[in-house]
């Protein structure tokens, strides 16, 4: 017998309703079943720091690769031309901006995982905070690369801890990057201290939750990264290739014992067997203190000047699951989502690039036409709307635009925030300044270098 | 079989809001009721799924926002339905021959931390001895005789792991650890018989045939082992051997 339950319109949970709106299940009976169980997941609400962390870390490696490849000596430069001075200055802002205090205060308050789109567009804000300027295209090539990377970081952590070791990594070759300025390495040690304070006592279950909300939010990107495909740590398909040899985590013995005691806890019998992989023990442990060995080399700089990374869309797709029942229902999380967009990007501080300074475009792909041609053939599944947010100083209202969320606008359901709890949010507007979004200053001819 | 999915919204870059699910079969005496569980509470529906008989809210109280809240870990005991929750409480409801008159009857304190799954067995020979044993992110292990009011026999500390997954078969508990370990108790007493060195990553769930007397552990080192769980003998110790 075969029953299927629809999502029905109620959205009240009573007995005799059938399931509430967002929940699809579908129920056979074969003969002689035995009960089923499967394994899921739930949210952890400290997710977010790591995610942004890394995930910046990630973009200014690329930015920092970009920038070199197409360097030209400063003598030699043209007025057009990236030189060293430019790329370190550009590193400089877009750091500066990322570690601001009060953007860091907002971020490490604990609340779920932004959408996608949502967090696509903080950091579209944040690759243009300063004169550097990126295509669409770029930019989608730049996100794809930054989530593939951390998404494989996360899969291969040892342990679920391992994340906070990958995200001190980030953070260690940051401060490398911005050795000559005191003020930002400054901000950089405060936020490290906060990452210490915030995880630094967390159980080794709360870690896992928090690695299973990061690998669900990664669940259906399988763009295939060259770098990645040469090291053979991807398959063809997008998929990741678990390796099953190496040291094993810090705190798990080597498999293939088997240990039998008595009554009193005196081992009586010992039998080994043969496990499949090929492991050996942890090294040692690693140190997350300010400065140490992070003995793990995930969340290092895998880029190198010479090896362009290439993505490749074909085929990542295909696994996206059809979308059959088209969801006119405004989601209610959207507009709370703005809310805290806004507020997060209200605290970011960008400076606008004044005077007669021109804004330099950097292409992530080889060449200018690569670059439209790859603007011109991306998937739909995979564009990356981005939403405008206008953040006002002097109002007490955010007005929010959005390129394609115009039915959530129109949604009268407030948030579930007190007035109380508004105030407060509105308080922390103080250093809003006025921003346009998407401003775009005339690209200048780039010379691309082969 | 039951395949779950959540709705996908049209724009796949919309966060899904409703994840965290868990779902069981409970086998009842007279009844098979289908419990899901979710960050918003639990649901039970009858077997063939096509009517909610029961919703029990998760009650978040005075929890601060940083804890997620969920119920997690779903098993049958008799006539009751035990779910643990993240505040380590297990819920144990008393379900009805038929119809919806489900009662919450007893909250159970054993754990202080998320519990992470439950297993029951029916209760062996005429003394009643254990036949439920839960267990939780630090690794804390409780063993329970199932009654009116449920009785903790004893507790088998953590060190520090989770144990995501625990298994209960001839008074023997199965648990599998986050360092990959599994280990074999005697569930009377909760002495610990058998240690295995069996993955070299977590493991994600242990699994059991009750017939055969063996247990099946699969992990995130993408290995799924096959053990056969027997007693010696002599002594009547627990042993263990690897199969596949």
């Amino acid at each position: 017998m075969i029953g299927s339950l629809l999502p029905s319109a109620a959205s009240s949970w009573q007995p005799g309703y059938w399931t509430q709106r967002g929940l699809q299940a579908t129920v056979y009976r074969a003969p002689g079943s035995s009960p089923a169980l499967l394994l899921s997941s739930t949210m952890s609400v400290r997710t977010l720091p790591l995610l942004f962390l890394n995930l910046g870390g990630e973009m200014l490696y690329i930015l920092d690769q970009r920038l070199r490849a197409q360097n030209i000596p400063g003598d030699k430069a043209r007025k057009d031309e990236w030189t060293e001075v430019d790329r370190k200055r550009v590193l400089n802002d877009i750091i500066s901006t990322m570690f601001n205090r009060k953007f860091m205060e907002e971020l490490f308050k604990p609340q779920e995982l932004y959408s996608k789109k949502a967090l696509r567009t903080i950091y579209n804000r944040l690759a243009h905070a300063s004169i550097m300027r990126l295509n669409q295209a770029s930019m989608d090539k730049l996100y794809d690369l930054m989530t593939m990377a951390f998404k494989y970081q996360v899969l291969l952590c040892p342990r679920p801890k391992d994340v906070l070791l990958v995200t001190f990594n980030h953070l260690d070759a940051i401060k490398g990057f911005i050795q000559d300025s005191p003020t930002i390495l400054q901000q950089v040690d405060e936020t490290f201290r906060q990452l210490t304070e915030t995880y630094g006592t967390l159980s080794a279950g709360e870690f896992q939750l928090i690695r299973q909300t990061l690998l669900i939010f990664f669940q259906d990107l399988h763009i295939r990264v060259s770098i990645f495909l040469k090291d053979k740590v991807q398959n063809s398909n997008g998929r990741f290739v678990l390796p099953v040899s190496g040291p094993v985590p810090w705190g798990t013995e080597v498999p293939g014992l088997i240990r039998m005691f008595n009554n009193k806890g005196e081992e009586v019998k010992k039998t080994e067997f043969k496990h499949g992989g090929n492991y050996v023990s942890a090294p040692k442990e690693a140190s997350f203190e300010l400065y140490g060995d992070r003995v793990l080399k995930l969340g290092t700089n895998m880029y190198s000047v010479n090896r362009p990374v290439e993505t490749h869309m074909s085929g990542a797709s295909k696994n996206l699951t059809s979308q059959t029942q088209e969801n006119i229902v405004p989601n209610p999380l959207a507009k709370e989502e703005l809310n805290f967009l806004a507020r997060l990007m209200g605290g970011m501080e960008i400076k606008k690039p004044s005077g007669p300074e021109p804004g330099f475009r950097l292409n992530l792909f080889t060449t200018d036409e690569e670059e439209e041609h790859a603007a011109l053939s991306r998937p739909e599944e995979l564009s990356y709307e981005i939403i405008n947010i206008q953040a006002m100083q002097t109002v007490t209202k955010v007005p929010i635009l959005t390129n394609s969320w115009a039915t959530e606008m129109h949604t009268n359901g407030g948030t579930k925030k007190t007035s109380n709890e508004r105030k407060s949010w509105l308080g922390s507007w103080e250093s809003l300044r006025s921003q346009s979004s998407h401003d775009r200053a005339p690209a200048k001819g780039m010379t691309c270098l082969p | 079989m039951v395949a779950v999915d959540s709705e996908r919204p049209k724009d796949p870059g919309v966060r899904q809001g409703d994840l965290g699910l868990r779902v069981h079969w409970c086998v009842l005496p007279f009844r098979v009721l289908l419990v899901l569980t979710s960050h918003r509470g639990i649901q039970m529906y009858e077997s063939d799924g096509s009517i909610m008989v029961y919703w029990h809210a998760l009650d978040s109280g005075d929890t601060s926002s940083v804890q997620a809240v969920f119920a997690r870990g779903i098993a049958a005991s008799g006539h009751f339905i035990c779910v643990g929750t993240w505040t380590g409480r297990v819920l144990v409801f008393d379900i009805p021959a038929k119809g919806p008159n489900i009662v919450l009857s007893e909250e159970l304190a054993g754990h202080q931390t998320p519990v992470t799954d439950i297993a029951t067995e029916p209760a062996q020979g005429q003394d009643s001895v254990a036949d439920m044993v839960t267990a939780d992110d630090s690794g804390l292990l409780c063993v329970w005789r199932s009654g009116s009011e449920f009785t903790l026999l004893t507790r088998i500390p953590g060190f520090g792991i989770p144990c995501p997954s625990v298994q209960l078969w001839q008074g023997i508990i199965a648990a599998g650890y986050g360092n990959g370990q599994v280990r074999l108790y005697e569930a009377t007493t909760g002495t610990l018989h058998v240690q295995i060195n069996a993955h070299a990553r977590a493991i994600s769930a242990l699994d059991l045939a009750p017939e055969a007397g063996k247990l099946l552990s699969a992990a995130e080192d993408t290995f799924v082992h096959i053990w056969k769980l027997s007693r010696s003998p002599e002594s009547g110790y627990i042993e263990a051997a690897l199969l596949l």
